[in-house]
């Protein structure tokens, strides 16, 4: 079992060598929870330094911080994947409270709801009151949208933004950009940004300096991942060409439950995992849904991603971690489920 | 059986098949005695509708039913009918009064469609 997993692992990784860099290792160690040690990559190569413990207590203007992403929430969920999945996001939380430096904001990828229901948000929110950053941005989810397109979603989470919910802000030098690609989807397409949010993130971003570190996030993956299961976004492409331009872009995204990583030029992406139930690696179970695996093993199949941005290198080092320990060994792995 | 039973059907069948022709689309009557047409189902599975396509006369009732585990909608591409969000074990109907291709999907997963015809 264990040698089937990390089987995918490497083949997920494998995708990611097309250019003769050995990233491999690189994203092995990205992964490597909770070390306080932190790879950055700087005109691709990979440099480690030790994240400083000190002067990032949100502190100082254009210095060092950090953001958290969670995903994939469900709030309402309740079959044998995860019969709490309440519990599990206050795991979360948890965690992102005993971290050893305190978020500036985090970021949730969507899905925060099972059926949008009020009672799923109410209950999202309490256990939000919690954490230790008090700033939340959201961008919706598939599952966010299911009454009256996502009217009660906007109402909750969507003060400043436009149209179904995208926005942009600014945080300490670095651009930062929610787009929604999960409203108006046409039968048989995959995610969707639609005309009128890529005219406005073509105007966004007008004028800004190509130095300026970019940050996307948006719930289903900007990426094609696999089209069969509609793991990608049919007009991301036009997107991404308004953001090559820029030295540094980071792309973060939900939906799929699990961990993916690509890096294509001076764009890295990234999928998070759930923090309520994992799904299948592409094309290894008969559909997309929620994957069981055994109790003692699911808190090592959800977690959330650290993000952390360093001034020095103007890049963002992502380092993601499950939920349960997994004894800190070095070859944990780099990506999807699976701990040891 | 017993001579009343064959009796009782004896007589039931013509006052059946009576009321079949003068009522030919009421689906009350159609439901029991016509097993393939009058009511078809589209199951709903690892974001499949099954079957994916189906062919069903003018007048019938289509019922959606979701057996997976996660919920879907049953959404007409052309709007002439939209389900609820149905989670596991919900069910959406609609009768299809007109003769036509329906082509229909999940608004929540796209990638999920299927088609009615009815002729």
């Amino acid at each position: 079992m264990r040698d089937k997993k990390q089987d995918r692992i490497d083949e997920k990784l494998q995708e990611l060598n097309n250019d003769g860099i050995d990233r491999r290792g690189f994203l092995k160690c990205m992964a490597w929870a909770g070390t306080g040690l932190v790879w950055t990559m700087s005109g691709g190569i990979p440099m480690s330094r030790a994240f400083a413990k000190g002067g990032d207590k949100g502190s100082g203007k254009g210095g060092d911080f950090s953001f958290v992403q969670i995903s994939d929430s469900h709030i309402g969920f309740s079959k044998p994947a995860n019969p709490d999945v309440t519990a599990t996001l206050q795991t979360a939380i948890n965690k992102i409270n005993a971290m050893s430096h305190t978020p500036d904001f985090i970021i949730h990828t969507g899905d925060l709801s099972q059926l949008s229901k009020p009672s799923e948000f109410d209950t999202l929110d309490q256990v939000l009151k919690g954490a230790s950053a008090k700033e939340i941005h959201f961008v919706p989810g598939e599952h966010d949208m299911l009454s009256d397109n996502g009217e009660q979603f906007l109402q909750r989470y969507g003060k400043g933004t436009k149209g179904s919910g995208w926005s942009s802000f600014d945080h300490k030098g670095v651009h930062f950009i929610g787009l929604v690609n999960v409203a108006n989807l046409k039968a048989g397409g995959m995610g969707s940004l639609g005309n009128e949010q890529l005219e406005w993130l073509e105007d966004d971003l007008k004028g800004r300096s190509a130095s300026t570190p970019m940050v996307l996030y948006a719930h289903i993956p900007l990426w094609t991942i696999y089209p069969d299961w509609g793991w990608g976004t049919d007009d991301s492409e036009r997107a991404l060409s308004y953001v090559k331009r820029f030295g540094s872009v980071t792309v973060l995204n939900g939906h799929i439950h699990q961990i993916m990583q690509k890096i294509e030029g001076k764009v890295s992406f990234h999928t998070a995992m759930s923090t309520a139930f994992p799904q299948p690696a592409p094309g290894t179970a008969p559909s997309a849904g929620p994957m069981k695996v055994p109790a003692d093993q699911l808190q090592r199949v959800l977690g959330i991603t650290d993000v952390n941005y360093l001034v020095s290198g103007r890049s963002l080092a992502v380092v993601d971690s499950p939920l349960g320990d997994s004894g800190s060994s070095p070859s944990a792995n780099g990506g999807g489920p699976g701990g040891r | 059986m017993t001579k009343t039973n064959v009796w009782i059907v004896g007589l039931a069948t013509p006052v059946v098949i009576a009321m079949l022709l003068l009522f030919p689309g009421s689906p009350s009557v159609t439901a029991n005695d016509q097993p393939s047409a009058a009511n078809a189902e589209v199951k709903i599975d690892n974001f499949v509708f099954g079957p994916q396509t189906l062919t069903v006369p003018v007048g019938a009732t289509v019922t959606w039913t979701n057996k997976d585990d996660i919920p879907h909608t049953s959404v007409s591409t052309d709007g002439v009918f939209k389900s609820k969000v149905l989670d596991t074990d919900e069910k959406f109907s609609y009768t299809f009064d007109k003769a036509g291709t329906y082509p229909y999907y999940c608004t929540i997963h796209p990638k999920m469609t299927g088609k009615v015809v009815v002729q």
